[in-house]
């Protein structure tokens, strides 16, 4: 393996953040200061694609900021896994800066500047979370996405916003507090290191199965940001946030790195031998089939389009688990595979959602009807999208899902397997009828003329981009497919 | 029992320091009243002061003066004069007791001046009602 | 030159107490310059001995050269260093913001009160570095006496709150002297080094135990242990600004520092915390019981500096229970968290001042629309709020991180332990995001208000040490791995 110190991880992970002071100072001229957004996310993602091809040959970058405690030190460090959800994420950022400001101006929102600058350290944490060399650098950029999180999500300043914000935190900041960081010093006390390590740190250290499963489970609940029941309920409070950064932050940056988090965890540090020996991923993948079936029906009942979008991402986050906690090599390019499937779909989804309510302020799936017909490309890109979360070819979502079937498979578990499709009838049964409402349901007669038209531009574009993009995935998932292979080969 | 009592008399001086440390906490901890809660801790520091001071005397022991001659002789008789240490310390432990009461006089006016009483139910009373 | 420098540190502020006293009914503006100057003279001189201990080891000094063990001795050693540096820094920073609020809450009294002031500051310094146990009962009692008095100058119940901790102070100066008058007795030495040589012989006596007992109780009244904290809330919260900003980073942690002193250098480690079976454990169980009671009575508050006093409470805990933990991991987060907790503490009682200073008061309930209204002093105080919460990459975090490291290696019995301090982590999480959440919405609800409200910061005196000390806590934190390892591994007390 060839791996170079260079401080391009360290400038892609901190162009936002310098970004953001830039964002503040131009505070009064709107402009300006969108530019500079575009900028900065435009640069982000050429500084990740410029690390892509010595990654994708097999080699890596690597820069120490900091000594923080013996044997752990500040580290960021660029693999394959890392840069599979880095190149996702920093994709996907630029598509929202360009939502971003076409939803927020047509709203005439206040506080964008707050707003800006949040979203550019939001970005940094989730890079940061993605290059991470170890738990412990981790775990600081999760917080700090947290953290930055907070005001994105208090945005409307309401009643309901600060109630929101409250349970926000309160998961987020608690399980992380309360259970990832006790976690984390019992593996740093066992293993003496925190490091990342292929296979995973703590087998050779003759550790006993209990704390093994407590590990496993002071882990899983402590990264909240993956929706896994029973800490699932601050996501749909989070919705009350502006679209963006539903769509943004809460389909793909926060609970992704959530999942991440994860799915670093079960390969890295508590790494797969020692979970298969203990049978402890199927335990894991039995636990989340819970929430997998669980969300998927309270999705139903949703008439928020919002938080139907929601519940499904709840139950989209547990695929991945899913496929992580198979341990098989299928079901782990599945699980690691289906970040970026749903991303792309969810996001379309999220930015169909805000398009919709820009354009009609709408929220309900419940007055949608024969909104298709005046706002086609919007509920075009939103068949597609709501096509790739339920999995059907030509889309992304297929493959990811087709990966997780054989894996349910090749682990011999057919109850996993009856999960998979129960749920992909689920997802069926509750995205399909918005999409046949909103073509072919009559409209009723008051809002045909009152001439409701698509979304600004600014809005139209990334969405249109997004469905593309997941139909093209299912054609052209190689690079991704390589960066899993690579990650998960032991 | 007889031993018992042996041993009270035989430290009589330091019974007595118990008895009156114990008399000046309960004043601290248990009078209303805060100049019965400054006397109190005066008792307090006044038992302290005593314990200190028997403990450098000797049965029998002269003043600590000594004469040159006869100590660059080498024949000074320790157990002939009493130990002056604990005393010269309790000089300096009895500036400290001194100033420290007299700034809790200070502040005990500043409390008179501001509630006009210096029964502590009275004033807790006055703070409650404002 | 340099072999008087220990006593400079401690002199510099000593003589300019006096001065400042004089001078200053003259021309008002001397009592800034001549404690400014005094107390960078001294933050310099402290560096220079931190610099020369790490060096060279541990200095002895004996006092106008009479020899210990019948002179007083001054014995700065890695860890008493450390301790001047932090009192120096604290102390300067706090100097700043404490000179504009007392130009505000005490007009025309300001040379008195920084007359009070400085002599304080050197009282602590003395603590700091003294190597002789009755000397350090005189340092305690000059540092007493002078925050007495500085509490008293407070508003209302400033006075009332002042004689309750006369009274509860004298208790414990008073237990610390009976427990040095037992040593005595039995070692007839009053030396540190001295008492320690001679100890070992007596180790089994019962009156070695009572004055062990004594010493501690003594400590744990000055530093607020719970349940001995009953006069810390109302004394921090009450007191004059401008003394809370020096009195609340510094005097609990000076105390913690005794603690650490009279176990490691009267006593020896293996005495304090083996020779009684079960004495340990009670302690590290009675400190987690601490740090979650007062956690609890912070939730309760609603005005800021009494909560702040609470979290004080909360954190004496965190340090006691490190200590008697008694392993390397858990040493070293309670001496990296007196660092820490004494700068987060200056961070947020400096903010906090700050707002009492544009406000007129502390209650949560005026704090609404802060962020607009003083952003600079409310994102320091965000700051201060995270690193007592423990976010990474924050200073607060990494104490933190050590002591729970001791109680996970100290074995199941200290569970607990770790479990308060977890608990306490997210119990500091709610109350700041509680305060956070009001200075952050506008009053009101709706949005819409924000323009209507002026910016109005803090004045510069305060502005300054206050976004320093928030720049320190982020450094520390990013510091954190070298500073352990040249700074607090070789301030561990001989032993660990």
């Amino acid at each position: 393996m060839n791996i170079i110190t260079s401080l391009l991880p360290v400038a892609a992970v901190g162009i936002s953040l310098i970004g953001a002071i830039f964002i503040i100072l131009a505070n009064r001229r709107p402009n300006l200061r969108e530019s500079v957004t575009l900028l900065i996310a435009v640069g982000k993602f050429l500084l990740v694609l410029s690390m892509l091809p010595t990654v994708l040959a097999g080699g890596g970058f690597v820069f120490t900021l900091a000594e923080l405690i013996p044997g752990v030190p500040f580290q960021l460090r660029v693999d394959a896994m890392g840069m599979f959800f880095a190149l996702v994420a920093s994709f996907l950022w630029i598509c929202t800066s360009i939502y971003s400001i076409g939803y927020m101006r047509a709203l005439q929102e206040h506080d964008q500047t707050r707003y800006y600058a949040s979203f550019a350290v939001a970005i940094s944490a989730t890079i940061g979370v993605a290059f991470s060399a170890n738990l412990l650098t981790l775990y600081l950029f999760y917080e700090m996405l947290s953290l930055s999180t907070y005001p994105l999500v208090t945005h409307e300043r309401n009643a309901e916003a600060r109630v929101s914000g409250r349970k926000y935190l309160t998961y987020i900041l608690g399980t992380s507090i309360g259970f990832a960081l006790p976690a984390m010093l019992i593996v740093y006390a066992i293993a003496g290191t925190l490091d990342f390590t292929s296979g995973g740190i703590l087998s050779d250290t003759g550790v006993a199965p209990g704390t093994v499963a407590l590990l496993l489970i002071l882990f899983v609940a402590g990264f909240a940001k993956a929706g896994i029941m029973p800490f699932h309920g601050w996501l749909p409070a989070a919705m009350v946030a502006p679209t963006p950064v539903s769509s943004f932050l809460h389909g793909v940056a926060v609970v992704k790195v959530g999942v991440f988090s994860i799915l670093r965890v079960i390969f890295d540090i508590l790494g797969p031998d020692l979970l298969r020996s203990l049978d402890l991923g199927m335990a894991l993948t039995y636990f989340v089939s819970i929430t997998i079936l669980a969300a998927s029906l309270i999705a139903l009942t949703q008439d928020n389009l919002k938080r139907r979008l929601a519940y499904s991402t709840i139950g989209q986050l547990s695929y991945m688990i899913l496929g992580a906690g198979m341990l098989t090599a299928s079901g782990m390019t599945g699980g690691v595979l289906h970040i970026a499937m749903h991303a792309f779909g969810k996001i379309t989804l999220f930015f169909c959602a805000g398009a919709i309510y820009v354009a009609s302020h709408k929220k309900y799936i419940s007055e949608m009807d024969g909104l298709g017909r005046q706002m086609p490309i919007t509920f075009g890109a939103f068949a597609l999208g709501a096509m790739s979360i339920i999995g059907l070819p030509p889309l992304g979502g297929f493959i990811s899902k087709w990966y997780l079937a054989v894996g349910a498979l090749q682990a011999d578990q057919m109850p996993l397997l009856l999960v998979l499709l129960t749920s992909s009838l689920l997802n069926a049964a509750y995205f399909l009828p918005i999409v046949y409402r909103a073509f072919f349901a009559a409209a009723p007669a008051a809002t045909t003329e009152t001439g409701i038209r698509e979304a600004p531009l600014l809005c139209l574009l990334p969405l249109s981009v997004t469905a593309i993009c997941s139909l093209a995935l299912f054609f052209y998932p190689n690079v991704f497919l390589r960066l899993v292979e690579m990650a998960i080969a032991p | 029992m007889e031993s018992m009592l042996g041993v009270v008399v035989a430290k009589y001086n330091y019974w007595l320091y118990v008895v009156l440390m114990m008399i000046g906490f309960y004043a601290m901890i248990g009078k209303r009243n805060l100049v019965k809660k400054l006397l109190g801790m005066n008792i307090f520091q006044t038992a302290i002061i005593l314990f200190f001071v028997s403990m450098g005397a000797k049965r029998g022991g002269g003043i600590p003066i000594l004469d040159k001659e006869a100590a660059l002789a080498g024949a000074v008789k320790v157990a002939e004069v009493v130990n002056p240490l604990p005393h010269v310390l309790m000089l300096t432990a009895i500036v400290v007791s001194v100033s420290v009461t007299g700034v809790a006089l200070a502040v005990l006016q500043r409390i008179y001046k501001e509630y006009g009483t210096l029964e502590e139910d009275e004033i807790l009373d006055k703070i409650g009602r404002s | 030159m340099t072999s008087n420098l220990p006593l400079y540190v401690l002199a510099a502020p000593l003589l300019a107490a006096f001065v400042v006293n004089l001078a200053g009914r003259v021309w008002r503006g001397s009592v800034a310059v001549l404690s400014l100057g005094a107390l960078l003279f001294s933050t310099i001189s402290a560096l220079l001995v931190l610099q020369q201990v790490l060096a060279h080891g541990t200095i002895r000094y004996t006092v106008g050269g009479w020899r210990a063990p019948w002179g007083i001795e001054l014995v700065i050693d890695p860890l008493s260093a450390l301790m001047l540096v932090l009192i120096a820094v604290v102390a300067l920073l706090a100097t700043f913001s404490a000179l504009a609020s007392a130009r505000q809450e005490l007009p025309g009294r300001e040379h008195l009160f920084f007359t009070l002031y400085l002599i304080l500051i050197s009282g602590l310094f003395g603590l700091a570095v003294t190597g002789d146990a009755f000397n350090l009962y005189v340092m305690l009692e000059i540092t007493s006496i002078t925050t007495y008095c500085l509490i008293a100058m407070g508003k209302g119940r400033a006075p009332l709150a002042s004689f309750n901790y006369v009274i509860m102070g004298t208790i414990g100066a008073c237990f610390y002297l009976l427990g040095v008058g037992y040593l005595y007795m039995l070692t007839g030495s009053l030396n540190m080094a001295d008492i320690q040589s001679i100890l070992p012989g007596m180790y089994g006596s019962i009156s070695v135990a009572t004055a062990f007992a004594f010493l501690m109780v003594g400590v744990w009244i000055k530093m607020a242990f719970l349940p001995l904290h009953g006069w810390l809330p109302n004394a921090y919260s009450l007191a004059p600004s401008s003394t809370s900003v020096l009195i609340a980073p510094l005097m609990t942690k000076i105390s913690v520092f005794l603690m650490i002193r009279i176990i490691f250098s009267i006593f020896s480690p293996d005495y304090a915390f083996f020779q009684h079976v079960g004495v340990q454990h009670l302690i590290v169980w009675a400190a987690a019981l601490a740090i979650l009671i007062a956690s609890g009575l912070a939730l309760a508050q609603t005005d800021l500096k009494r909560m702040l006093s609470y979290i004080i409470v909360a954190e004496v805990g965190y340090m006691v229970g490190g200590v008697w933990l008694a392993n390397t991991a858990a040493m070293t987060g309670a001496i990296l968290h007196i660092v820490n907790d004494a700068l987060m503490t200056l961070c947020l009682f400096l903010a906090a001042s700050a707002i009492v200073y544009r406000l007129g008061d502390s209650k949560l309930a005026s704090m609404q629309g802060l962020y607009r209204r003083m952003p600079l002093t409310m994102a320091a105080f965000t700051i201060g709020a995270f690193s007592m919460i423990g976010v990474p990459p924050t200073a607060g975090f990494f104490s933190k991180w050590y002591l729970i490291l001791g109680g996970i290696e100290a074995g199941p019995w200290a569970w607990v332990y770790v479990a308060a301090l977890l608990i306490s982590s997210l119990v500091n999480a709610i109350l700041f995001f509680r305060i956070i959440e009001i200075a952050y919405f506008q009053g009101g609800g709706e949005h819409g208000h924000g323009a209507a409200m002026p910016r109005q910061e803090a004045c510069a005196w305060q502005l300054s040490p206050l976004l320093l000390s928030a720049v320190a806590l982020l450094a520390i934190g990013l510091a954190a791995g070298p500073l352990v390892e040249h700074l607090i591994i070789p301030a561990l007390p001989a032993g660990f």
